[in-house]
């Protein structure tokens, strides 16, 4: 058995994705590698190792996905993994598309959990919010192409070492690598990080606008948490899209989640659904992110949220 | 320019979605409706095809049993000049690489110079289409735009990153796979509704296209999995604020 899993390197980490895909992939038990794009830096390999992987196939640039599909791909040939694993990150989407159209091979997306029995792999994803889950089979043949949701498998480190790191061959691909990145820019925000922040509190349209959206970073510096929104508060422009959870956002599971002016539609729902707390504030007694509250308040941000700073103020 | 846009007919997310028993294959009612998620890529492909003028025209593609076309003729309505609808029997429950070896070879065949897609459909989502297409196709992929401009023969985009965006550029022919920040889609007018009902709609098949339909992948099961309960519900009296202190207090929050 060999599993491959892809991992972007940011500000010399390896991608939390990775680390997740690698600890499941314990499982199967045979070689475990990575597929590393970004600087290479020791952190990023030793973290690699730590977490299993023996081998590192490693690619410095990360500008064209083109390429480095052609890269993995002459590797897979090669090598002939079993399992691939990706995350959601964009470079895992955009690779993982890439190199399943030249290998020919299905992918399957959304995965919460992958199984293999007799050299058959599984994979099972949730529907419609999480209320259903559907299991896929592979039937054709290696390798099986898998995209898994962030933190579905818990990262453990098993205590290897530094994985042997072979540089990834890039071949010449013609006019399909011709995307150029002219810069990058970075859209910050203030506060903990959202993916690991042990309280989220995140608003929706019900907020009203982006200067009333506001308040939620005094309820949020107040309990220390961070701040999370809805994809329409995204697509207004309230806030950047590095706050949005949900489906095409991040994935959040922090012990409290807090949720203002937020209807719960699934693709919200299936980003924070397994908080451990949630409390919601809507004024729509109807509104589906009730079903899924321990504590759910009928009214208005606009009355509920002030009230709740003041009060949380005065306590000190 | 040719501009094709991938456009898909998906059931109305608003009613419930049936699964047919046997294949587990969503069942497709007669009428389906555009999905909200290509309105971003029909508004994209219609800006630039005003921008650029006289040469430009706006194809859409969608793989679909056809139906009423009502979905089809949405996009239309919006302004699209004509459709082509990839229609056949053989083509039910295509995982997404079968789906992308029809858009790719439909979008060759319409000599696309650009071939716009969403970042994910709303009832697939496996979120590959684009990157698929772009590989079969031999062209590089422009994805998750989040600004789209036409800068000297290329394309230059804002590309949503989780810590921002980067700015990317791309020669055509090229695949570009936008988000719904991008622009605002418009609403068709009363005349673009009634001019839809008379665009041209090219209808092919697999065996037109040269693609034979594999199956890859095969659903085994469907549950319905216990969800999480919901807790106390209740009306805000100008109070509610303190059950949440208590909640709080409960978790040991504060
Ligand atoms: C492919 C795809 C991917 C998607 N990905 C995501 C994603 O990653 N994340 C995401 O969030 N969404 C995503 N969406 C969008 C999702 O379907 C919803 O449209 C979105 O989550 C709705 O955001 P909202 O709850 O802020 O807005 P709305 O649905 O408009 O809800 C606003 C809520 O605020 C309440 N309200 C209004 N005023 C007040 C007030 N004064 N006090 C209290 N309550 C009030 C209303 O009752 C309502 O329930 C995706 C959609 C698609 C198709
Ligand atoms: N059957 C189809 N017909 C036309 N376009 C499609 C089809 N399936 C997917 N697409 C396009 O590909 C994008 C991503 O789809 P998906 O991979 O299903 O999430 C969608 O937003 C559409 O633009």
């Amino acid at each position: 058995m060999k599993t491959w899993v892809f991992s972007t390197e940011s500000d010399g980490e390896a991608a939390g994705s990775a680390l997740e895909a690698l600890t499941k992939a314990r499982d199967f038990g045979g070689e475990l590698g990575a597929v590393l794009v970004g600087e290479g830096s020791e952190a990023a390999l030793a973290q690699l190792g730590a977490h299993g992987a023996t081998t590192v196939l490693h690619a410095a640039d990360n500008t064209s996905s083109g390429v480095i599909a052609a890269g993995v791909a002459a590797a897979v040939e090669a090598e002939q993994p079993d399992l691939l694993i990706f995350g959601m990150g964009n470079l895992d989407r955009d690779v993982a598309g890439r190199l399943s159209a030249r290998l020919g091979k299905p992918i399957l997306a959304n995965a919460v959990d992958i199984t293999e029995d007799g050299g058959t792999w599984r994979v099972a994803s949730e529907i419609l919010g999480g209320s259903t889950m559907v299991v896929t089979e592979f039937a054709g043949g290696s390798p099986a192409i898998v995209i898994t949701r962030p933190k579905v498998f818990a990262a453990e480190p098993s205590g290897g070492g530094t994985p042997t790191v072979t540089a990834m061959d890039t071949p010449d691909i013609g006019h399909a690598d011709a995307v150029e990145v002219l810069s990058q820019h970075a859209e910050t925000s203030e506060g903990p990080d959202l993916e690991a922040a042990a309280i989220v509190v995140s608003g929706g349209r019900g907020m009203g606008d982006e200067a009333r959206f506001g308040a939620l970073n005094e309820l949020a510096g107040i309990l220390g948490g961070a701040v999370g929104a809805t994809r329409a508060v995204v697509d207004a422009g309230w806030v950047p899209y590095s706050l949005q959870v949900g489906q095409t956002g991040k994935t959040v599971k922090p012990d409290l989640y807090v949720a203002c002016g937020i209807s719960g539609a699934m693709q919200h729902l299936v980003g924070m659904k397994d908080s451990t707390t949630i409390i919601s504030i809507n004024k729509d007694p109807e509104a589906p992110i009730f079903g899924i509250s321990d504590l759910g308040i009928v009214g208005d941000v606009h009355t509920v949220v002030p009230a709740l700073v003041e009060a949380l103020k005065a306590r000190g | 320019m040719k501009i094709v846009v991938c456009v898909k007919q998906i059931p109305d997310p608003a009613s419930p979605y049936q699964l047919d028993p046997e294949s587990y294959f969503v069942v497709r009612p007669n009428d389906q409706v555009l999905d909200d998620t290509d309105r971003y890529g029909v508004e994209v492909a219609l800006q630039l095809s005003d921008e650029l003028g006289e040469d430009a025209s706006v194809t859409l593609l969608s793989m679909s049993p056809g139906g009423s076309q009502q979905g089809i003729r949405q996009a239309l309505a919006m302004g699209a000049d004509g459709a082509i609808l990839i229609e056949d029997e053989t083509l039910r429950g295509a995982d997404a690489l079968t789906t992308s070896q029809i858009l790719a070879a439909a979008a060759t065949r319409a000599e696309a110079d650009l071939l716009i897609a969403g970042t994910e459909s709303t009832d697939g989502y496996t979120g590959v289409v684009p990157q698929q297409v772009a590989e079969i196709m031999g062209v590089p992929a422009l994805t998750f735009a989040r600004k789209v401009e036409h800068v000297d023969g290329k394309l230059r985009i804002e590309r949503q990153t989780q810590a921002g965006y980067d700015v990317v550029e791309g020669a055509l022919p090229a695949v570009l796979s936008v988000t719904s920040g991008v622009v605002e889609p418009r609403y068709p007018t009363f005349k673009g509704i009634m001019q839809a009902k008379s665009k041209p709609v090219e209808t092919l098949t697999a065996a037109d296209l040269g693609v034979t339909a594999k199956v890859s992948q095969k659903i085994v099961s469907v549950e319905e999995v216990e969800g999480r309960q919901a807790g106390d519900i209740i009306e805000d009296d100008g109070e509610g604020y303190l059950r949440i202190i208590e909640k709080l207090e409960e978790v040991k929050v504060v």
